[in-house]
């Protein structure tokens, strides 16, 4: 396949996947089938694109012009292409998932979800690839609007208010600071490319770039960056599935994906780290990362604690990027896979533990090992990788991350990484802990158990999702190779001036 | 003497005559028939008096033979060719429509009235935007209002009735000071013909007089078109009115007045005197945003969605004026651009809300609960002008804000910026708001009637839903058009 052909087909096949769901709605498994069949191709299709990508190619792909300066088009590079396989992967997986979890629970409007979900997906892969600020603002508030849907799913009180949350605080961050952000840049430098290097350099002095920064991160609400985090903890009423894939990896890694882009491509690093407008945000960033974990701790819910811990981890990611350094921005890009790995394992068991149980609070957990031993052992591996120890994924993130400060002089991050690490053990080792070492609620402590695990696409999506933890391990080498040719790219051409 | 030469003066000859047939007709059905003919007629005509003129020429026309300036002249540029088109798809859209929403709304024996008024609100609208004669366009404004009176008194509800009599005072008095104005004019300049007055205010330079005429003009016909505070009929006017006049009205009529102002303020008076001399500008600017914020914060709290829309109206008009004051490039062209996407958007929600009607007879927020599974054709196509309202890419709400927020920061105004995606999260708010109840809400009217409506009246307004996302990727033709007719506005400019 052509490299523009498979960039558009990489969009159109999970919206042609959504109409054939919606074409099915009567027939559940050839519905099931098509959502699998089109993950999986999508799948492949992205991973076509990859050998390309290292061999130093960065296939372009244009679309239209909306008016003159306006332009739909798309350009893979290693950023996008790294966020495009983690989705598209993982959308392999949490479709095995969905598959088990709806029926499962028996939930209503199951082809609503399913559609929602691919024309979701087909959003994400638009925001990975666009080649210009315009292209990904459409995609992000497509993304946007498409999950509203799937938040509200279940259709309660709750749910239409998470729904309300949801939207006002997404769309409103991204109408008020990220538009207003994208017409001054395209003012100031009369284009909005994605160009290596930066497009600002020259054209802005300090303080107006570090205003522009803040439009920006604080813009782009889906990176959750505290005060504008809300949205995420409210967005938990959604099924588990949604959750997991959309909230833990899609939805949110389109928001930090889209600060790393800014950073690298809009504002360059060497201009950022030369006039030292973006040094504000590392302590941001910083704050974010522990106040979240702080949160976390008081939750007892575990999706809830689940989301304030997301909130900490993509807090690594701003950090990384705000380094504006080659290593804070290959650790802030490999935290993006990295804990996409860790987080969609723990959402999987989450979610596996409700079907099988219909448990939802951490402290009626007690015990939950001894039934559900595979989930909670999948739920430790998770653990241990968003942690960031050896042998996990999550592991070479916090590497870079910490390399990344040394080398911007920020050593104080050192000590943050520390203590996030340890609020980390604090608030999700307990519910390992507790579920293997506590008696189920009833029973003594030597009383036999029958176990009772979740439907089998449930447990089998999150062992493979635990293993992949494993696997990032050893895979961190070509993914700093991969993400080393977004940022070095952008050395050598800022001293032309971009 | 081909028909082709015989265009313009068709545009306003076949709906006068259409209306006269439909008054001797007196049976609905055949009025309708003819109402429809000519609608679709409309489009044809109008398209080949746009082809002429688009490459910024334009066509002059004497009416009857009799020379201008003695005779009346009408004269199509693209501004009015621009206006001509808007009204007359919007015509053959609506007509489609009417029928169905006619029968069920107003009585059988005054439906043939109905489309004579129709018609001749039509023509009168069609009128002002083609003729070039400043009096002529107060005979075809009195057309219009006179058969809009007629066409909101027909409304079911008897408020209908003090609706229709609230804005006939208000357009009178409107009306009344637009033809003071041109009085003034007359007695200063000695001619009627716009392209005169243009000549010779050029000359006589900003005298009292002219001042003076300026100002009774600015307000008659911000009283037209809704401009904050004057918008006062406009709500009562929108809400109980049938439903298909309100669609009509909302993307026709305010449209038609603001094409007035383009006319007076860049044609006529020219840039120099209105916006370098006056304060011009700033009172636009404050009553626009007075406008954006205001009348949308007021929509946020009505009960009835079709007063809701109307007030969601007056808000969007605030954006179509804030681009005339700022008189730049860029924000004239979102201005200009924003007429024609407001028209697409407004007409497509009063549409949905008017099939909502049909169904249940009630446009009332709480009727409305859960109706969106039972009618869930009708809820795309308000969720997407609704999208389109709120202004997110890929509609052309965004398109429209782009062009304004360019315009903004041409002038250095930042903050008018925040201002314009502000006042977007309102009607995110009253948007959001109908969505919710409408898909949400436990369902209220059961029953097997309350399902969607029939394709006559779902294929126009999803015709215009689909245009709003379409004009919002593709927009060669709907700013390709505002930047032609915006660099004929300002080409009066030093």
């Amino acid at each position: 396949m052509s490299e523009d052909v498979s960039i558009f087909a990489v969009m159109l096949l999970p919206v042609a996947g959504a109409f054939l769901i919606a074409l099915f709605h009567r027939q559940p498994n050839i519905r099931e089938a098509v959502t699998l069949m089109t993950a999986g191709a999508l799948a492949l299709i992205v991973l076509s694109l990859v050998p390309e990508i290292y061999a130093g190619a960065r296939p372009a792909a244009d679309g239209f012009t909306i008016l003159p300066g306006m332009e739909i088009a798309f350009r893979v590079e290693p950023l996008g292409m790294l966020f495009a396989m983690v989705a598209s992967s993982l959308w392999v997986v949490n479709s095995i998932y969905s598959i088990g979890y709806m029926r499962g629970n028996n939930e209503h409007r199951q082809t609503m979800f399913y559609v929602c979900f691919a024309i979701a997906i087909a959003a994400t892969m638009g925001v990975a690839f666009s080649a210009n600020l315009i292209t990904l603002f459409l995609f992000y508030e497509i993304l946007t609007l498409s999950t509203y849907p799937l938040v509200t799913h279940k259709a309660t009180e709750e749910a239409v208010r998470g729904g309300r949350i949801y939207l006002t605080i997404l769309l409103g961050t991204s109408m008020v600071l990220f538009l207003p952000a994208i017409i001054w840049t395209y003012v100031l430098s009369g284009t909005m490319d994605f160009t290596p290097g930066g497009i600002l350099a020259g054209k802005v002095g300090a303080p107006v770039a570090a205003v522009l920064l803040g439009l920006f991160v604080f813009g782009i609400g889906k990176a959750a960056l505290m005060p504008f985090h809300f949205w995420l903890p409210a967005a938990m009423v959604a099924p588990t599935p949604v959750s997991a894939l959309l909230h833990a990896v899609a939805v949110v890694k389109a928001g930090v994906f889209t600060v790393a882009k800014v950073v690298i491509y809009i504002f360059g690093p060497g201009f950022l780290s030369d006039t030292g407008a973006g040094e504000w945000l590392v302590f941001v960033a910083a704050f974010s990362l522990i106040a979240a974990s702080l949160i976390a701790m008081t939750k007892d819910n575990l999706k809830a604690r689940l989301a304030y811990s997301t909130v900490s981890q993509l807090a690594y990611v701003v950090l990384g990027a705000s380094f504006a350094n080659t290593m804070g921005l290959i650790g802030g890009g490999m935290q993006i896979a990295m804990h996409a790995a860790g987080k969609i394992t723990l959402f999987f068991c989450a979610g596996a533990i409700y079907v099988a149980t219909r448990k939802t609070e951490i402290s009626d957990m007690a015990g939950i090992g001894r039934t559900m031993p595979v989930t909670m052992f999948a739920f430790l591996v998770g653990s241990l990788s968003i942690i960031g120890l050896p042998p996990l994924g999550g592991t070479w993130a916090k590497w870079f991350i910490a390399a990344g400060a040394i080398d911007a002089g920020q050593l104080f991050v050192i000590a943050v990484l520390i203590v996030s690490a340890l609020l980390n053990i604090a608030y999700l080792l307990p519910i390992v802990v507790r579920g293997y070492m506590l008696p189920p609620p009833g029973m003594t402590r030597d009383a036999p158990v029958r176990i009772r695990e979740a439907p089998f696409a449930c447990v089998l999506a999150l062992s493979v999702t635990a293993l992949a933890c494993v696997v990032l391990f050893f895979l961190a080498g070509a993914i700093e190779d991969l993400l080393a040719g977004a940022v070095s790219q952008t050395e050598p051409l800022r001293a032309g001036g971009g | 003497m081909t028909l082709e030469s015989q265009l313009p003066a068709l545009q306003i000859v076949l709906p006068l005559f259409g209306a006269l047939l439909c008054a001797l007709l007196r049976s609905g059905s055949l009025a309708w028939l003819v109402a429809l003919v000519v609608s679709l007629a409309m489009p044809v005509i109008s398209a080949l008096l746009l082809m002429q003129v688009q490459d910024g020429g334009f066509i002059s026309y004497e009416l009857g033979g009799w020379a201008p300036p003695w005779g009346i002249e009408y004269r199509i540029d693209v501004v009015g060719a621009y206006l001509v088109m808007l009204v007359s798809v919007i015509g053959a859209l609506i007509m489609p429509y009417a029928r169905a929403s006619v029968a069920k709304e107003i009585d059988a024996d005054k439906q043939a009235w109905f489309y004579t008024m129709y018609l001749l609100c039509l023509a009168g609208l069609l009128g002002i935007a083609i003729t070039g004669d400043a009096f002529n366009i107060f005979v075809f404004m009195e057309i219009s209002s006179l058969s809009t009176y007629v066409l909101i008194a027909l409304g079911k509800d008897r408020r209908a009735l003090l609706s229709a009599y609230q804005y006939l005072i208000m357009g009178t008095i409107g009306a009344t000071f637009y033809v003071i104005g041109v009085g003034l004019l007359y007695a200063a300049t000695g001619t009627l013909n716009l392209v005169e007055l243009t000549a010779r205010i050029a000359e006589i330079g900003p005298t009292r007089p002219v001042l003076a005429a300026l100002a009774f003009l600015v307000v008659g016909i911000s009283l037209k078109l809704a401009l904050f505070p004057l918008h006062v009929w406009l709500p009562n006017a929108y809400t109980y009115s049938p439903s298909v006049v309100s669609a009509f009205l909302a993307a026709t009529a305010t449209k038609v007045a603001v094409y007035l102002y383009l006319r007076f303020l860049f044609s006529v008076f020219g840039v120099t005197v209105v916006f370098e001399g006056l304060p011009v500008p700033e009172i636009m600017l404050v009553l626009s945003i007075a406008a954006m914020f205001g009348a949308s914060i007021v929509a946020v709290f009505q009960d009835d969605i079709k007063r809701m829309l109307a007030y969601s109206s007056v808000g969007q008009i605030g954006y179509i004026t804030l681009g005339i004051g700022l008189a730049n490039k860029m924000g004239l062209t979102g201005g200009v651009v924003h007429l024609i996407n407001h028209a697409m958007m407004k007409g497509a929600l009063f549409m949905a809300i008017g099939a909502v009607v049909y169904r249940i007879g009630s446009s009332k927020l709480d009727d409305l609960a859960g109706i969106g599974r039972k009618m869930p054709a009708t809820t795309i196509v308000f969720a997407l002008a609704g999208l389109s309202i709120i202004g997110t890419p890929g509609t052309v709400g965004f398109v429209s804000k782009w062009y304004l927020a360019l315009g903004a920061l041409d002038k250095g105004w930042w903050w008018l910026v925040f201002l314009l995606v502000a006042s977007s999260l309102i009607s995110m708010v009253y948007i959001g708001r109908v969505i919710e109840v409408v898909w949400f809400r436990p369902l209220r009217h059961t029953g097997p009637e309350v399902r969607d409506v029939p394709v006559s009246m779902l294929a126009p307004m999803a015709i215009l839903a689909a245009a709003t996302v379409y004009f919002g990727l593709d927009t060669s033709l709907t700013a390709g058009i505002a930047r032609r007719a915006v660099d004929i506005l300002l080409a009066g400019a030093p």
